[in-house]
């Protein structure tokens, strides 16, 4: 490679984090520290009923017996969980009916992120909840949902007005007992999202919210229940960005998914979170629990994810197909650089009859990164006529990165097809002489080959995601071709 | 179960009993050795499920005996041990009765000058620096408690070394047969099989009983493969139904040498198999291929890892495995590839079949990547006999039975058709007719 191409290529390494910014709002925080007292100052400034305050605590007590899990492929220093403010909000808590009312200095904020919600708002696809730090700031599109009766909200709002639906199903599929972050979660989430689609409807929108870290020392605990009713249909977007911070912030989310009879339930992701400097310092540990249920028979549940941010990622979207004839897909591009590290994959159960699973992972590792793709397939004893397909493919950019796969297959019918693949290659250098010979440059044409070789996926976004998903694959290697 | 005490406590008590029975041989190098496994042997706890080693591999069926290391001599006639010899095949014959070397049952062929064929426990008695350079160097006993048990206790098994420069023809078939009655035994072979640089040796583990006594196998063996040099290692497990056989093999592999290992397992309640080969240079090649055929309440668990520490290598893997009644199936396949070792390629494939409801498979093949410019791949499928096959079979008048035995044979072929010794080939085909063509 000539000395510019490796100047140019240093430069665009060195590149800051775009999205890294602090808005400065007063908050209104909890004191540092968890204990009994601060879950109910907590669950008592959200004006919370006491079924709520009661099972936060059952799963505070519950999280006080568990140890902090190590088995993932990833190394950190220990968390110091006292020292978290468990609550923080933006002062100004008026519920707004238009944007005008909103404080001008949020809105600057998604304007930074090439999300405003003005242009949002015009552009009429997508109905955006944007979670600012913890709290639900802005909600369109509302009215709309509502006559169809859908419900789309934040999840401290579905708890004053929709309290049965939420006692039926929170914690329904991930348990306050599941694990020890999702307990954590459990006792002190801030707030998130909630959505239910009644009988028969056919969302007409991508429903979205927008997570954002803000205020240091603030770890997020969100909370999203989707609950997709006999014969509904939704997709939902996610998608993150957070500001440079030098201490690395905590974010312990849940996701639960409840797909009944013949629903479906669509549930992307793009994540880009702050990573760390190149040398691994600051970032945020993603360590999240997210699970759908597939109820009822003929339901289907989808996860697709495109993880580029984070110093750690360690997720697993999973699918429990319980309904016969169930569908459950996985969908994931996961791209580490510098000293990112994740450890990510899916977790599929089949329980049902005549049940389905896809797995496409791609994992592309650059600079010092670590990335595995950790996942289980499991055909439960009357699961007849099971099917799994999983493919994982790994790319290595660099000779300083490491991409693992740690596939389990528990098959307990003998009726199940069940099949795994995977390989790991780096971009040959003939592709790149390919297309440098035809005039684009080797950054290019690394971005073309990673977009190509991550098109499984990205299809299986929406239209607004897969533009930006494919940038932030850009954006994310950009200096890691060498 | 009349006075059992932990099995741990066990041997931990019997250890000054077996010391003492080594008399002179206490003065022997290698027992040094064999104390700092025992320490590290006290220390260690036995694996349970919530290891992860041990997932899905759970010993306490073995837990509920005492094993005790043979005491009397059993006599063995030569035709005992002649059904378990392959047809028309020259060979070197060493036979362990017991976990005991039995000269009389022995029987080598002319083999080239150098080359020793024999057993270990005299090589240790005399310490001769080829056992004393390679004898546990390659199966660490740290955290691996069934290698520590066996370093502790390490008695006899086979012993092997080819000088460099040297191609024994005939392969070494070494019978470990074992007759326990109503004793219920424990027999640890130790093998070490050396060879040198720009040698050439084919060597058949075979581990028969022809009774359905209740023992307990722990063998350890290791291999060095020299600069160039050619080995073939074949095991073949024909165990009694109900004993218990820990086994683990570690190969350390120099420069340019090729290494092949076929597991043909079939025998035992319970039998763990932990393959490990390692490139300690560069341009090695390696195959493990493996066969598991169970049934009844059988487990077979292969815990596998070949480790590129070296670019320029090459490895291919294979497990095959098939599946009947209760029978329970584990695979954990691991490939490293180091950070240096570019140009690796690697391959790696676990393909079962399971024959009934209750069968259960459990497959877990992994990669672990720190090099860029490699070739790594891996590949599973666990499922049932192709229906379509199945259909197209019986439609041309073969019945249920005829088709199955066949299909199986098929699949069974691309692992036994890599088995360079045509004799065994045949050997491994009979034993898969007597259980699916009845």
């Amino acid at each position: 490679m000539s000395t510019t191409e490796v100047n140019k290529i240093e430069e665009l390494a060195n590149k800051e984090y775009k999205y890294g910014f602090v808005t400065e709002i007063e908050t209104d925080s909890l004191p540092k520290g968890l204990n009994e007292d601060i879950i109910r100052q907590l669950s008592s400034k959200k004006n919370e009923p006491e079924w709520m305050t009661d099972w936060r605590l059952k799963a505070y007590r519950h999280w006080l017996t568990m140890k902090e899990p190590h088995w993932p492929n990833v190394t950190y220093p220990p968390v110091d969980y006292q020292d978290i403010s468990y609550y923080s909000a933006p002062k100004k808590k008026a519920k707004y009916n238009s944007l005008d009312e909103v404080d001008s200095e949020l809105l600057e904020t998604y304007k930074k992120l090439g999300i405003s919600l003005e242009e949002q708002k015009l552009l009429a696809g997508v109905a955006v909840d944007a979670v600012f730090d913890s709290v639900s700031v802005a909600t369109t599109f509302k009215d709309k949902l509502k006559e169809l009766g859908i419900i789309f909200c934040s999840f401290s709002e579905a708890i004053q007005e929709h309290p049965e639906l939420v006692k039926k199903y929170l914690g329904s599929v991930v348990p306050y007992t599941d694990n020890y972050f999702a307990a954590l979660n459990s006792a002190v989430f801030s707030d998130g999202s909630f959505a239910y689609i009644p009988k028969g409807v056919r969302s007409p929108m991508e429903l979205s919210t927008y997570f954002r870290i803000n205020a240091a020392n603030t770890g997020q605990f969100e909370r999203t229940l989707i609950v997709a009713d006999e014969g509904a249909f939704v997709s939902y977007l996610e998608g993150c960005t957070a500001p440079i911070r030098d201490e690395n912030q905590l974010h312990a989310a849940v996701v639960e998914l409840v797909a009944l009879d013949n629903a479906q339930i669509k549930y992307s992701t793009v994540q880009n979170w702050y990573p760390g400097d190149k040398d691994g310092k600051g970032g945020i540990y993603n360590f999240v629990t997210k699970r759908g249920a597939c109820r009822g028979v003929n339901s289907k549940i989808s996860w697709t994810q495109v993880e580029t941010g984070s110093a750690i990622t360690w997720k697993y979207p999973s699918c429990i197909l319980q309904g016969d004839n169930s569908v459950g897909e996985f969908y994931s591009v996961a791209v580490t650089n510098n000293m990112q590290q994740a450890d990510t994959g899916t977790k599929m159960i089949h329980i049902g009859k005549n049940t389905k699973s896809t797995i496409v992972s791609k994992g592309i590792s650059a600079g010092k990164s670590n990335n595995s793709y950790r996942g289980l397939v499991r055909i439960g004893k009357k699961a007849e006529n099971a099917r799994n397909f999983s493919q994982c493919d790994s790319l290595l950019l660099g000779d300083k990165c490491g991409a693992h796969t740690f596939p389990y297959l528990e098959i307990n019918n003998p009726t199940a097809q069940v099949e795994h693949e995977a390989t790991t290659s780096k971009i040959g250098e003939d592709q790149i002489f390919y297309l440098n010979q035809r005039g684009i440059s080797t950054e290019d044409a690394v971005s073309l080959i990673v977009n190509g070789y991550c098109k499984e996926v990205l299809a299986e976004l929406p239209m607004e995601f897969a533009v930006e998903a494919q940038k932030l694959l850009s954006i994310s290697l950009e200096g890691s071709v060498g | 179960m009349e006075n059992k005490t932990d099995l741990k406590q066990f041997f931990i008590n019997q250890f000054d009993e077996f010391e003492k029975s080594l008399n002179g041989e206490k003065s022997s190098h290698f027992h040094h050795l064999r104390k700092s496994a025992f320490e590290e042997f006290r220390k260690l706890p036995l694996p349970t499920q919530k290891d992860e080693e041990w997932k899905y591999t759970n010993i306490s069926p073995l837990l509920d005996y005492n094993f005790s290391r043979s005491a009397k001599k059993t006599d063995v006639s030569p035709d005992a041990v002649s059904k378990f010899l392959f047809d028309k095949m020259e060979h070197s014959l060493i036979v362990f009765i017991n976990g005991r070397f039995s000269s009389e049952l022995s029987k080598l062929t002319d083999i080239p000058k150098g080359v020793v064929i024999g057993s270990i426990n005299e090589a240790i008695k005399e310490n001769n620096p080829i056992v004393m350079k390679h004898l546990a160097q390659y199966a660490g006993f740290k955290n691996n408690i069934f290698t520590a048990l066996s370093t502790a206790y390490t008695i006899d098994g086979a012993f092997i070394y080819v000088p460099d420069g040297i191609n024994v023809a005939d392969p070494v078939h070494i019978i470990f047969l074992t007759r326990a009655g109503n004793e219920k035994i424990i027999t640890q072979p130790r093998n070490l099989f050396i060879a040198g640089k720009n040698s050439r040796i084919s060597i058949i583990e075979h581990y028969v009983s022809d009774e359905a006594s209740v023992y307990f196998t722990n063998a350890v063996t290791e291999i060095v493969a020299g600069e160039n040099g050619i080995v073939d290692h074949i095991k073949l497990q024909e165990e009694s139904i109900n004993s218990f056989h820990i086994s683990r093999m570690e190969v350390d592999q120099e420069r340019n040498s090729n290494f092949s290992s076929h597991l043909i397992s079939y025998g035992a309640e319970i039998s763990r198999n932990d393959f490990n080969t390692r490139f300690n240079d560069q341009g090695g090649e390696c195959m493990l291929n493996g066969l598991f055929l169970i049934n009844g309440e059988q487990l077979f668990d292969a815990h596998t890892m070949i480790d590129h520490a070296k670019p320029h290598c090459k490895s291919h893997e294979h497990y095959k495995g098939i599946l009947q009644d209760k029978s329970k199936g584990v695979f954990n396949g691991k490939v490293m590839v180091r950070q240096d070792a570019q140009k690796t390629n690697a391959f790696q494939q676990n393909n079962t079949i399971l024959l009934s409801d209750n069968a259960v498979m459990n497959s877990k093949p992994q990669l672990e990547i720190f090099a860029d410019d490699v070739k790594c791949s891996h590949g599973a499928t666990i499922g049932k006999l192709d229906e379509n096959s199945m259909f197209y079979l019986k439609s041309r008048g073969i019945g249920d039975e005829a088709a199955t035995a066949m299909l199986i044979h098929a699949f069974a072929s691309d692992v036994i058709t890599s088995i360079k010794i045509e004799a065994l080939r045949d050997y491994i085909e009979e034993i898969i007719t007597k259980r699916f063509n009845q």
